[in-house]
């Protein structure tokens, strides 16, 4: 067996921690060839170069037939827009945009920010009888899953059973093993049904979420059909926390490590938007997309990327690459023109980018700002399995105590 | 507080709508309107808009962004130091290419004495925005002025125009009597809007040209009015988007141009054909190949106009949106090399004189630049773009106070982006020398499409109807000149991808309302005149 190489080790639990030295290995050559076929790319130029290029595709059926047997097919990102290409991918997302945000309901995001306020201030109003607390189950974890049950109109109470499904359909976002595939496919077959139960009850009982949208009003573009609706709905309510937990535990992990900045978001909630930007390029939440490829070949700095070839994209690893950003390694909220990869580009831009940007600006700041004398339990924290959505899967911290919300203007 | 998107970089993420859809607005899938002028209590959401830009398009006044860079160290000459440090710039014209330039000094460290001359009184503002949210009234023309993204500390001579250029003695005269010598001097005296040539008619009261807040607020007013019908001069840019907001508006519109189709010099009749059939969906009365013979008015205001078709229309507004005239008379004597074209300069924004020397104290910047452009080579070409008066400013800007080996070449791919009927069209390279053209991505029937410009087999242009966020590809291929036609396989290939010829109007003058205007230097073309030659033509 041939030594493992620097990609193998970036997917080894043991680095998860910290993969940056990884990276930056990775990217002394920008676009790699692993043994089993895979092109990694982790230089910025390059991955922006292929996520902007017409011949750079996102669905699976398009990887050539000696690949495609390796990567199981998955119901629940298959149908969605993730995995489709345009024209097809735009329609769809359009459909479900149009429950979402601009043009037809510009004002959605924007106007919850009052409910993330008052769930924040809930949830870290119950830290008060405590010293210690678990930032990502006490507050990253049920936070975004409250909102995204809201706005999907799936019953916050069900959050239980749809946890036991969520946890193995992201566990298998990248490594698979049998094990994995099968334990994926059972939790999905349970989630689609649990979600159609749900749409046929909002079909007959329409009420103000996005779900009954999806399934009563017709756009110019008419409706999802019932696979799409439920891939893409499983989508939303995977996407829509699982990344933001680890944006919120990440940033609270950074926060820490930089205490300059955690007193500087106390002094001014403002800082909480670059802040955040920041920790999008520093710590993102997504760090690489796996099994992408190309419908032709495809000349990239210095390699052909032959048509069919899997593609892995290390944004993680662009974000921080020194012919993009200065000192990429330094960890500063007020860079100038902070252009990154944290949500992707292009045709796959993260759907719930400002969602996430929100919450996690609410949330970093309520927590510098209540929690007096904040520390760190223990560095590093431990990690979740999943090297693509990378976060701690635990973050003790201590406080003095919690300090009444400040009602800023 | 005062915003500008930069829309050229616009992708239309749509961010800034969600986190702010007070101030930015999207039309469309992709398209932005934004409120250039939008009140401090929105400070937060416009900080969170600015900050989520993926392409980091939004630019916002310097008291809410955040510190800007210290300039990097420099290994600059003594020569160049104390320019530098002590130099005297004049920057004349105090527009978006002047006011750019004006920060990028700063910015880059200079703390000499810099003085702004404009002969507009008003501080620089956006035009962009006059053809567009102005009209369909969401915000007022007062409302446009450009944010400042540093303290510029400059001396304002504001409402007085330069006159004259003396480059024996390094003074530039203004119409008050003044002269300001400089070490330095930046011409972006941009352009100014081609009037109706019959004198009294272009004086009826109802009759507007569209270049100037004053332009803007004007016909605004008169649009409100409930005008019985407008008449559109022209269907360029200026002219399409004027037809595309009457239709907004509900005014009845006719537009009436010389041309076979709209947008026929800036990108060709294929394209112009699909803009026709746009308009006409949308009720506009167009009449192409037809030319408006006189302007007829009662009492002093405009009632009627007389078409070549022999049609007479009622109308109380007319539009005359037949392009530009360079604002180069003030240089007549200067001995530098301008003409109707512009002012010619390198490609690092360094003017020449007549005799094609080049000059390294007399900068060029913006819409009256004529400058060669490597990546057509060496050709030169002038651009009506706002990016482009942007990315020369800043060139120009570095390269007035750097030593000569750290001097920047202006290389920026040309682009531009119009809002019409709904629609976001953009273009990046220089679509008018392109011989052929062909739908590489997306339908044409759907509106959502993008086409490739080729010239001798290689690609030099794109356009994208409502698919922007896919032209820097194109950007990339017309930079390595990549062969024309682009191969078949593409994740949303067109419906039918054959290269068809571009159609483009012959190339021997600047078509009117054309944005790229190709002066070349092909033998087949003539070459630019001087410009004391070209105004004795005119005014014979
Ligand atoms: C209605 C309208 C809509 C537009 N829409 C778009 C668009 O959608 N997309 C796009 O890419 N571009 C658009 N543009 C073009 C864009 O606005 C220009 O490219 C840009 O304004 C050029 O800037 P500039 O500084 O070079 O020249 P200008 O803006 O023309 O400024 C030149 C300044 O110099 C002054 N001046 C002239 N002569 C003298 C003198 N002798 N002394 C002192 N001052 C003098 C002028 O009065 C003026 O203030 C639009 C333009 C207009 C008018």
């Amino acid at each position: 067996m041939s030594a493992p190489s620097i990609f193998d080790r970036v997917l080894d639990f043991a680095n998860r921690a910290d993969p940056y030295p990884l990276y930056r290995q990775l990217r002394e050559q920008p676009v790699r060839r692993e043994a089993d076929g895979t092109f990694v790319v982790s230089t910025y130029r390059e991955v922006q170069a292929l996520l902007h290029d017409p011949r750079f595709s996102n669905d699976r059926r398009k990887l050539a037939s000696e690949y495609a047997g390796k990567i199981p097919p998955d119901e629940a990102s298959g149908g969605s827009f993730i995995r489709t290409d345009p024209p097809e991918h735009d329609r769809l997302r359009r459909i479900v945009t149009r429950q979402f945000g601009p043009p037809h309901r510009p004002t959605r995001i924007a106007d919850l920010e009052p409910d993330l306020e008052r769930i924040v201030t809930a949830l870290i109003d119950g830290f008060a009888d405590r010293h210690q607390v678990d930032i990502v189950a006490d507050l990253a974890y049920p936070f975004p899953v409250a909102v995204i049950c809201d706005l999907l109109g799936v019953p916050a109470e069900d959050e239980p059973r749809f946890r036991e499904w969520v946890d193995p359909i992201v566990d298998s976002i990248s490594q698979l093993t049998p094990d994995r595939v099968a334990k994926r496919d059972s939790a999905t077959r349970d989630l689609g049904a649990y979600l159609n139960g749900l749409a046929e009850q909002r079909r007959r009982n329409p009420g103000p979420d996005m779900l009954s949208g999806l399934v009563t009003d017709d756009g110019p573009e008419g409706r999802l059909d019932d696979q799409q609706l439920i891939s893409g709905l499983m989508l939303l309510l995977v996407a829509g926390h699982e990344t933001t937990v680890n944006l919120i535990a990440n940033g609270t992990l950074t926060l820490l490590r930089h205490p300059q900045w955690l007193e500087r978001l106390r002094q001014d909630p403002e800082s909480s938007i670059r802040v955040v930007e920041e920790l999008l390029r520093y710590e993102p939440s997504v760090q690489f997309l796996p099994d992408r490829t190309c419908v032709a070949d495809i000349e990239i700095a210095g390699m052909t990327v032959p048509k069919g070839a899997p593609l892995t994209l290390m944004l993680a690893a662009a974000n921080r690459d020194p012919a993009h950003v200065r000192d990429p390694d330094v960890f500063d909220p007020d860079r100038d023109d902070n252009e990154h990869l944290g949500f992707g580009s292009a045709t796959h831009y993260c759907f719930g980018a400002p969602l996430a940007r929100l919450e996690a600006q609410i949330a970093l700041t309520q927590i510098a700002q209540r929690l007096a004398d904040l520390r760190l339990v223990e560095d590093p924290p431990p990690y979740r399995p999943s090297p693509v959505l990378r976060g701690p899967i635990h973050l003790p911290v201590t406080y003095d105590k919690v300090k009444p919300v400040e009602i800023t203007g | 507080m005062r915003v500008v998107v930069d829309l050229t970089r616009c992708q239309g993420y749509a961010q800034c709508a969600f986190l702010a859809p007070e101030v930015f607005h999207m039309v469309g899938d992709e398209a932005l309107m934004f409120d250039p002028a939008p009140d401090d209590s929105l400070r937060k959401q416009v900080l969170r808009a600015a900050a989520a830009c993926p392409v980091q398009a939004l630019q916002v006044d310097m008291s809410i962004s955040p510190r800007r860079e210290a300039p990097p160290a420099g290994t600059a000459s003594p020569k160049t130091e104390e320019l530098k440090r002590n130099g005297r710039i004049v920057i004349v014209g105090a527009s978006l290419a002047g006011l750019r330039a004006a920060e990028m000094l700063r910015s880059e460290g200079f703390t000499g004495t810099l003085t702004m001359v404009g002969d507009e009184p008003h501080d620089p503002y956006d035009r962009p925005p006059l053809s567009k949210q102005v009209q369909t009234g969401w915000v007022t023309s007062a409302d446009t002025a450009l944010p400042r993204r540093c303290d510029v500390d400059a001396e304002w001579r504001l409402g007085t125009a330069a006159t004259g250029l003396d480059r024996q003695r390094n003074v530039v005269q203004l119409a008050d009597g003044a002269e300001l010598e400089f070490d330095r001097v930046l011409i972006s005296t941009g352009v100014r809007a081609r009037p109706w040539p019959v004198a009294h008619e272009a004086e009826l009261d109802g009759v507007f040209t569209l270049r100037t807040r004053e332009d803007a607020a004007g016909l605004r007013e008169k649009l409100m009015a409930k005008p019985r019908r407008v008449l559109v001069i022209g269907a360029g840019f200026t002219g399409s988007e004027m037809a595309s907001v009457c239709v907004e508006l509900g005014v009845p519109v006719t537009v009436a141009q010389s041309g076979p189709v709209p947008l026929y010099g800036a990108l060709g009749a294929v394209i112009g054909r699909i803009s026709a059939e746009i308009m006409r969906e949308r009720g506009v009365d167009l009449r192409n190949d037809t030319r408006v013979t006189s302007l007829e008015g009662d009492g002093g205001r405009l009632r009627r106009a007389h078409l070549s078709d022999g049609t007479v229309l009622d109308v109380d507004v007319a539009v005359v949106a037949l392009g530009g005239i360079r604002n180069v008379e003030w240089l007549q004597g200067s001995g530098l090399a301008v003409g109707e074209w512009g002012l010619a300069c390198d490609t690092g924004c360094r003017a020449f004189d007549a005799n094609a020397l080049v000059t390294d104290d007399v900068f060029v910047a913006g819409d009256v630049a004529r400058q060669r452009q490597p990546m057509f080579n060496y050709q030169y070409v002038t651009l009506e773009h706002w990016s482009n008066s942007v990315t020369q400013a800043e060139v120009a800007a570095h390269n007035m106070i750097s030593a000569e080996s750290d001097r920047w070449p202006h290389l920026a791919v040309p682009a531009f982006w119009s809002l019409q009927f709904g629609n976001n069209i953009k273009s990046v390279g220089a679509p008018p020398i392109a011989d052929q053209i062909a739908v590489t991505q997306g339908s044409v029937a759907d509106r959502r499409f993008i086409a490739a410009y080729g010239y001798h087999g290689r690609v030099v242009g794109a356009v994208s109807f409502n698919l922007g966020r896919r032209l820097d590809y194109y950007a990339g291929l017309i930079e390595q000149a990549a062969p024309f036609p682009l191969g078949p396989e593409l994740t949303n290939s067109a419906d039918d991808p054959s290269a068809v010829p571009a159609e483009f109007p012959e190339r021997t003058f600047p078509g009117y309302d054309a944005t790229v205007v190709v002066t070349g230097q092909d033998p087949s073309e003539r070459r630019a005149t001087l410009v004391h030659a070209t105004l004795a033509r005119r005014n014979r």
